[in-house]
């Protein structure tokens, strides 16, 4: 007999395909392609039911343009390995597609001297642009705030910052961060060394407190609504229309544990707010690196921010050999 | 039910091999180095410190050899670097290099052609002498890299001709060679983006030796300033340049960011620890020796030894280290050779700029 669970469960109502409700412009209707199909897996992890989907001209417009960059990016990466497909996979954590030399400045480099970055860049942007577009309408479509599009937009914000405004300000497409997986990682790594220590800037802090606040949110909030399951508590829409004993036993078991507790929607503003300032906080602390300041560690020396230590080894020998009048050889 | 077992049975055994993968297996132990609280410590793995236990014991040296006696140039035709210790120490001198380079390659005649020592016909001998002239050069004028405790042949050789380093790979470099598609439409990798065991398998750029250690770019790249002042030419990859460097450095020396610079200020010297001023003068001392001795013996070898770019064989931190923060963990060797503490010849070159033996040395050869 299967049973319900609230961590794991295998339990799935199967119910007939939901084409959704009709909408009031007869083409949105129209344009939500595919007949629904049933998947057990899917049903593991949310609604079992695949389809239809709607993507309408936006998206069409926008998976066009998005796979001209994937398939640049792609393509570059196969010949770095010499049309290896074996290595292709084994080195594809490792490959990228570079931005140009320091040396091209905002030009235009050849093609396969970080062009093709900008090339990339240019359609996967127009794509992640359009998808924006598309989300927006989608929500309005459907009679929502737009609340998604605009968190989204928070995320779009960041890598903007990361891939266009900032290497306009200083002039040159080398700042930006390369395509690919472990090489924007340590692009991630030399970009805070170049600027003295990412984690001394404020905004970086806020961002680190944002995220992680956002984990902590998001367990707290799904850990409180799986606990009160059993009386309904996953059901909100119901909970928030006629609040049961689920929600006054969530609000109680957090005001008793800490004095205070979010409601059923204020928990919802909360983790928006906290996920949104992530990438927003995060891209001021990126656009002021390099532009406003130079070296985080020095600045944070020069507003009190970062303690000094004692000295552990004689300072007389911690001279820079290079300002040595006859450094030897 | 039991393809829900089979189901987490496989979710459990990929979640160790995810593991597995992410980690050294501990125990890893932690040294303070710094002050308490900076985060300063160096983190070593007992099990691969055994390993290298092997690797940097010193060998026993020859009994010291007389000086008295006939000198070795009156009696050996074509000594040019050590002719004037006494044949007891030449001979001790040059069985001991048997030893230390070539134990496992032929001994004394991986150098020396067995009928007639005293030709240059193998170009093996016409490197090994650049590389006496090399190892007293060292010693005499790069104190303050290695100090008293100085280097012999086996600094960097170990029984092996072309050193190794700690896992048995090549312990010196070429420059990089043309990548896939040179001049092609598609592919530029800018010197990055594979996982190069130069950098530890990292995609930082994986040949930062041309750059660094051959020629003198500058590794610095942090501004000295807390707001911009002027434009700077060094930017973010120029700084994975200079990580890649650094990531070989740690990686040759066995130890972390740490045993040199405090991490959260990577320029600053006065929060440096002593460490990274022996290191500055690491990499000036590679970088003259790569310029001086082993970039100019490009002609003297076979093409096999030469790079994809057809360049000679040069060092770096690995050459000497081979995974210890110390050469054979700061044991010196030099003390029981002091005909290797300073030069003995005037530091020229004894090879003809073609790399081939001097007309005078096939007389030589003959005339045995």
């Amino acid at each position: 007999m299967a049973e319900y669970q609230n961590i794991f469960t295998q339990v799935q109502a199967h119910a007939p395909s939901y084409p959704g409700v009709p909408l009031a412009r007869d083409r949105d209707t129209r344009e939500r392609i595919g007949t629904p199909i049933h998947v057990k897996l899917a049903g593991w992890f949310g609604n079992a039911q695949i389809g239809p989907i709607y993507l309408g001209f936006l998206g069409v417009a926008s998976v066009f343009f998005f796979l001209i960059g994937f398939t640049t990016i792609g393509f570059n990466m196969l010949v770095q390995v010499d049309y290896d497909p074996i290595q292709f996979i084994r080195q594809l954590f490792w490959l990228a597609l570079e931005p140009p030399k320091p040396e091209y400045g905002l030009k235009l480099a050849p093609l396969n001297e970080g062009g093709w970055w900008n090339f990339a860049g240019f359609f996967i942007t127009v794509s992640i642009l359009l998808w924006w577009l598309r989300m927006y309408r989608r929500a309005r479509a459907l009679g929502m705030g737009t609340h998604v599009p605009w968190a989204f937009a928070a995320a779009i914000w960041l890598y903007l910052v990361l891939g266009l405004f900032r290497p306009l300000l200083l002039g040159s497409w080398s700042e930006a961060p390369p395509f690919g997986v472990f090489p924007h990682l340590d692009w991630t790594a030399a970009f805070s060394i170049r600027y003295g220590n990412l984690f001394y800037n404020p905004f970086h802090m806020l961002s680190i407190a944002f995220l992680y606040g956002s984990a902590l949110l998001f367990a707290m909030h799904g850990a409180t609504i799986l606990a009160v399951s059993r009386y309904g508590g996953e059901r909100e829409i119901e909970q928030i229309v006629d609040r049961g004993t689920a929600s006054e036993r969530a609000a109680l078991f957090w005001r008793w544990t800490m004095g205070f507790n979010a409601t059923m929607e204020s928990v919802h503003r909360w983790a928006w707010w906290f996920a949104v300032l992530t990438c927003i906080t995060g891209g001021i602390g990126i656009l002021l690196t390099g532009t406003v300041v130079d070296n985080w560690y020095l600045w944070a020396v020069k507003h009190h921010v970062a303690p000094a230590y004692p000295d552990v080894w004689d300072p007389a020998k911690l001279v820079d050999p290079a300002t040595l009048s006859a450094p030897a050889n | 039910m039991k393809i829900q077992r089979f189901v987490r049975l496989g979710l459990v055994a990929g979640a160790v091999m995810l593991l597995a993968g992410c980690w050294e297996r501990p125990p890893v132990e932690m040294v303070q180095h710094g002050y308490r609280g900076t985060g300063m410590a160096q983190v070593y793995n007992p099990r691969t410190l055994v390993k290298q236990q092997d690797l940097n014991k010193v060998p026993v040296a020859l009994p010291a050899a007389p000086a008295e006696g006939p000198k070795a140039k009156e009696i050996y035709k074509n000594v040019q670097v050590l002719g004037d210790l006494s044949v007891a120490q030449f001979t001790r001198l040059m069985a001991s290099m048997a030893t230390w380079v070539s134990p496992n390659d032929g001994g004394c005649v991986y150098c020396h052609n067995p009928a007639n020592f005293a030709e240059d016909s193998k170009y093996t001998k016409v490197v090994a002498r650049r590389m006496l002239q090399m190892t007293q050069y060292i010693n005499a004028n790069w104190q303050q890299h290695v100090a008293e405790t100085g280097v012999t042949c086996y600094t960097c050789h170990r029984g092996h001709p072309k050193p190794q380093d700690q896992n048995g790979q090549m312990a010196y470099w070429y420059a990089a060679g043309d990548p896939a598609h040179k001049g092609g439409m598609l592919g530029w990798r800018d010197g990055q983006n594979e996982p190069a065991y130069s950098v530890g398998a990292a995609s930082l750029p994986n040949e930062p030796f041309s750059r660094f250690l051959l020629g003198d770019s500058n590794i610095r790249v942090q501004s000295q300033h807390a707001l911009p002042m002027a434009k700077s030419t060094q930017d973010i990859k120029a700084t994975e340049w200079t990580y890649g460097l650094m990531i070989h450095m740690s990686k040759s020396l066995g130890v972390n960011c740490d045993y040199c610079h405090n991490s959260r200020a990577f320029s600053s010297w006065p929060q440096s620890a002593p460490q990274r001023v022996t290191a500055w003068y690491g990499i000036r001392m590679v970088r003259n020796l790569n310029n001086e001795f082993l970039d100019p013996l490009k002609p003297v070898y076979d093409a096999d030894d030469l790079g994809p770019k057809g360049d000679a064989p040069k060092l770096f931190c690995a050459t000497c280290h081979k995974g210890a923060y110390k050469p054979l963990y700061g044991q010196s060797m030099l003390k029981d050779f002091p005909e290797l503490s300073k030069p003995s010849t005037d530091g020229k070159p004894l090879y003809p700029a073609e790399g081939k033996p001097a007309a005078e040395e096939q007389k030589v050869a003959a005339a045995q």
